[in-house]
């Protein structure tokens, strides 16, 4: 084979064989963990970047299939390399290339062992992922998915000699396996019964099924995703297993992890299933609207800062769902143009929250690492201590809120514009649903960005609320870097939006037969329909704000003075301003519970006015963990209390079962 | 011909912006004005916002010893938005060469931006008040913002575009039917106009009450240049409220693409529209009384049901 034959596929599969190899290295290497952290990291990283342009190279390239010598007798395993799976491995590549940079700063202080092992399963989870988006066959899939839940698990539970983490894990293991049963479910049906070889994807999409099982296949394939991704009710583990992950394993999770369910949701919708019907998209719609009100609505009250985040994962994944949703109604009632452009919103999203989510949370890291803290209410002022962070992290919090010029905003405004392109679809009751979940959408990002505000202000304005807090060092030169380059990331997709489009364009083609970015000439404004119809430019945008906010500044100066004096802070004049006068974390949030009280579980203790050691305590809890998740761990103890009526432990017992299960077998035969 | 053409409208953007910004203290001069009229004052006068702000930008920076580079910043940023918000909007004439650069989604997040950055330098000092206002801010504006976007759905979905000429050129020269759901858009307007520009009954401009605070209490910290640049572009942001109602639902009389004659004529009918508007405000703050702080959600919250509502009838009747 000469070196022109090389096929992107083939790069990819070499980037997860290094990655394996990395993993092992790093175990061997736990005598000497700064190689660990200044070498396997950094290369980790580098195989990242390598994948993520393997992906951009394979999205215009026509599939490419290879079928592995691996597997069991008969069942080899296949793998596909299509525009769908390029554009996740663009977005793993590029997420994880600076949570790897970071890592290489952020885990430097860590033991040995643990560190060797970590390194193990961090890149084991990494390569897991690319072959989830590589699979092309049920078996390979799953494989590839349970490793990726069994890694992560591990990784979760890094600290697993604190009860609260072991807990945390146990219940993220066990809704990714609730989950599994779903996705696995959802491929014996579509394979429906066809024998051993209509395991691949390829066999699948030739599987015609009925509208009644394949609108079962699609139900469990989004009951079985959700689990992964967090869509309510499924949602309960995001919150626990993020704050229990160390930093840059949760910005892995959140970043890319779901969104590898939002592949699968993805792959087996418009892929596998040949057909889509509108009623599906309705569900999708509906729960991603839930999804995203609830979760923006917790995020709101918290006060530990990676449950703050953990919720807005949430709130976006039920973003991601509503794009999804829409783009199953107008594909299901013929509408490809509109489904291309809710469509394209939905990626755009994805690759979107993948950098900025992973930027906050390796943010928090660092924020760890500085303080020792997770909860808001004793960090403070960190922006004068830590101003590289406090300055990156802006970036992150302005992208999420959906504010231009960043990214965020661009998937918001694509958004927005395909419901506002909704009115021509025949069905008269989803016409009238469409403007109220426009009306949700927009309150979830007011919100959101409400959320952020706090998550902001919080963390790194006013006044330092610990004095542990003077100390505080900012993030080294790794931790930086990994950062600096997620935050480029978000600058750029907020101000490049056309060329990214172009390039999405090879995937819509292949989900919904068509594609956004010819419809655009120039690449200054993004004009997804029609330029009378709606555009937007970044550049422009960005370049007349700080042109006005220069000619205002050279004007001050010019006309009037730049004279400056330092003081105390006014405040109306009080005296004895304390750090303790600000808004705590519950404080800010107070509003949100307040308005928003039947959704919370509401725990207060109130002091009373004549208390001498005034206590305060407050908790706002999910409702659903009480009303769902309690019952059914109530039916299942006492299912399995029955079950253990049995259970004896003494063999005579179990031989006697035996015994008796052939005597009932002889009758029948 | 294309050349000259564009020549001109960029000249036309940079007097329109140049307009708005030498306006703004003005129409808070005018409110003011008719405030002190309808209460029986005599007022301060149509020129006593410039008079302030000359005053401002003459006088020392204090600041305090904790502010970082964003508390110092953030005057020059609301500026800006706020002047580029001002200026794309169509008031005298429908060709801004600029105004592509950002549809009115994009103008709801010009806002947006502007608003978090000064919630943000309000707890960047870390006092009581500060944080105080800008929760109140953020309380105000998650409400009120969808409510906007809701309003700008229903005018996008009559015109089809999210383009604000666009729209204004449809509602102003093409068709003239009284629309349903245009009447409850405008009632959502209203009320969403008073909540974002700090004006009674759900913010008190000339409170001096810090408890009752929202904006002014974000805004405590500030002095001298910084203080007058977030003043004029508080001013710059209410002229800009009054235009996009213009625009939205009394755009006659504005010019239409390429008739530079009929310019005096569309700056005449704007100044005796914003002239209207500005009184309307301070007849409504005398009548109406401020609001406790958790009344206000209610309130908003009526705004953001009656722009759903709106829309839902442009879906039903189709008007």
């Amino acid at each position: 084979m000469n070196a022109l034959d090389i096929l992107p596929l083939d790069v990819a599969g070499v980037v997860i064989l290094l990655w394996l190899a990395f993993g092992l290295f790093g175990l061997a290497l736990h005598r000497t963990p700064q190689l660990i952290t200044r070498i396997i990291f950094p290369l980790g990283a580098l195989g990242a970047l390598a994948l993520a342009g393997t992906g951009l190279w394979a999205l215009d390239a026509a599939p490419d299939v290879a079928v592995l010598p691996l597997g069991l007798p008969d069942l080899p395993l296949h793998l596909r390399l299509d525009p769908l799976a390029a554009f996740f491995l663009i977005l793993l590549g590029g997420a994880s290339f600076g949570v790897s940079l970071f890592s290489a700063g952020y885990f430097r202080s860590m033991a040995g062992n643990t560190l060797g092992l970590l390194c193990l399963e961090y890149h084991v989870f990494l390569a897991s992922m690319a072959l989830v988006l590589l699979a092309d066959d049920a078996y390979m899939f799953m494989v590839a998915w349970e490793t990726m839940a069994l890694s992560s698990y591990f990784l979760v539970t890094t600290d697993h000699h604190v009860p609260d983490i072991r807990k945390a894990g146990f219940l993220y293991l066990l809704v990714a396996h609730v989950g599994a049963i779903g996705i696995l479910l959802s491929f014996g049906v579509i394979q429906g019964g066809h024998g051993i070889g209509a395991y691949t994807f390829a066999a699948m999409r030739e599987a015609h099924l009925s509208a009644f099982w394949s609108s079962i296949a699609f139900l469990l394939a989004l009951f079985g995703f959700g689990a992964k991704a967090g869509v309510l009710p499924l949602h309960v583990w995001l919150p626990e297993a993020h704050p229990a992950a160390p930093s840059p394993i949760s910005a892995l999770m959140s970043g890319v992890m779901l969104k590898t369910a939002i592949y699968g949701i993805l792959r087996v919708t418009f892929d596998l299933l040949g057909t889509q019907l509108w009623w599906w998209g309705v569900l999708a719609l509906a729960l991603g609207l839930i999804t995203a009100v609830f979760g923006v609505m917790f995020a709101a009250v918290q006060g530990d800062m990676k449950r703050l985040l953990a919720y807005s994962s949430i709130e976006n994944i039920g973003l991601l769902l509503v794009g999804i949703g829409l783009t199953i109604i107008f594909h299901a009632y013929g509408k490809d143009a509109l489904a291309a452009l809710s469509l394209t919103a939905a990626l755009y999203h994805s690759l979107n929250h993948a950098f900025f989510k992973s930027l906050l949370f390796i943010g928090t890291g660092s924020i760890l690492h500085a303080t020792g803290e997770r909860n808001m209410g004793r960090l403070g002022g960190l922006i004068r201590k830590m101003p590289w962070a406090a300055a990156l992290m802006l970036i992150g919090v302005l992208s999420i809120s959906g504010l231009p010029p960043f990214n965020g905003f661009v998937s918001e405004w694509l958004l927005l514009q395909a419901f506002l392109l909704s009115p021509g679809l025949p069905n008269s009751y989803i016409n009238m649903l469409i403007p109220v979940a426009a009306a949700v959408i927009a309150l979830a990002a007011a919100l959101a960005a409400y959320v952020m505000v706090k998550f902001y202000g919080i963390i790194f304005l006013g006044q330092h609320r610990e004095k542990a807090l003077e100390h505080a060092h900012d993030a080294g030169t790794w931790e930086r870097t990994g950062l600096g380059w997620l935050a480029l990331g978000c600058v750029a997709l907020g101000l490049a939006p056309v060329f990214v489009i172009r390039q999405l364009d090879p995937v819509t083609q292949m989900l919904v037969g068509q594609g956004l970015g010819n419809s655009t000439s120039n690449w200054l404004f993004l004009a997804p329909v029609d330029v009378e119809r709606a555009s937007y430019s970044p550049v422009y945008f960005l370049l007349a704000v700080l042109g006005v906010m220069l000619v205002t500044l050279l004007a001050v100066r010019h006309f009037y003075h730049g004279r400056l004096r330092r003081g105390p802070a006014w405040d109306c004049g009080f005296p004895a301003q304390t750090a303790r006068m600000q808004d705590t974390a519950e404080g800010f949030g107070q509003p949100i519970r307040r308005i928003f009280e039947p959704f919370f579980k509401i725990e207060s203790e109130l002091p009373s006015a004549f208390d001498t050691h005034p206590r305060y305590h407050g908790r706002s809890d999910d409702r659903i963990w009480f009303a769902l998740y309690l019952p059914v761990k109530h039916i299942t103890e006492k299912l399995s209390s029955w079950v253990s009526l049995l259970q004896h432990g003494r063999i005579h017992l179990y031989l006697t079962y035996t015994f008796a299960t052939l005597l009932v077998l002889l009758a029948f035969v | 011909m294309m050349a000259m053409d564009q020549t001109l409208g960029i000249l036309f953007q940079l007097c329109q912006s140049l307009l708005v910004v030498m306006l703004a203290p003005l129409l808070m001069g005018w409110v003011g004005q008719c405030r002190a009229w309808l209460q029986n004052r005599s007022g301060p006068g149509l020129l006593q916002p410039y008079r302030s702000l000359r005053k401002l930008f003459h006088k020392d920076a204090v600041l305090a010893h904790n502010a970082s580079p964003l508390f110092r910043a953030t005057p020059y940023i609301l500026f800006g938005c706020m002047w580029l918000a001002a200026a794309i909007i169509p008031i005298i004439a429908v060709d801004l060469p600029f105004s592509p650069a950002a549809d009115v989604i994009a103008l709801v997040g010009v806002f947006a931006l502007a608003r978090v950055f000064i919630s943000l330098a309000a707890m960047d000092i870390g006092t009581a008040f500060g944080s105080l206002g800008a929760r109140r801010e953020m309380l105000v504006s998650f409400l009120a913002e969808p409510a906007l976007l809701m309003v700008f759905f229903t005018s996008s979905l009559i015109s089809h575009s999210t383009q604000l000429p666009h729209i204004v050129d449809t509602f102003a020269h093409h068709e003239f039917v009284l629309y349903p759901s245009l009447a409850f858009a405008g009632l959502a307007f209203v009320i969403v106009l008073l909540a974002e520009n700090a004006r009674i009954p759900v913010d008190n401009p000339s409170t001096h009450l810090e408890l009752t605070m929202v904006h002014e209490a974000m805004i405590l910290e500030y002095s001298a240049r910084h203080l007058a640049l977030v003043e004029w572009a508080s001013s710059l942001k209410l002229l800009a409220y009054i235009s996009i109602g213009i625009a939205l639902f009394l755009p006659h009389g504005i010019a239409e693409v390429g008739n530079w004659g009929a310019l005096p004529l569309a700056i005449a009918a704007l100044l005796t529209k914003l002239a209207l508007a500005g009184a309307g405000l301070a007849l409504l703050e005398t009548f109406l009384a401020k609001m406790r702080i958790f009344r206000v959600p209610e309130f908003l919250g009526t705004a953001f049901l009656l722009a759903v509502l709106g829309l839902l009838i442009h879906f039903l009747l189709g008007a």
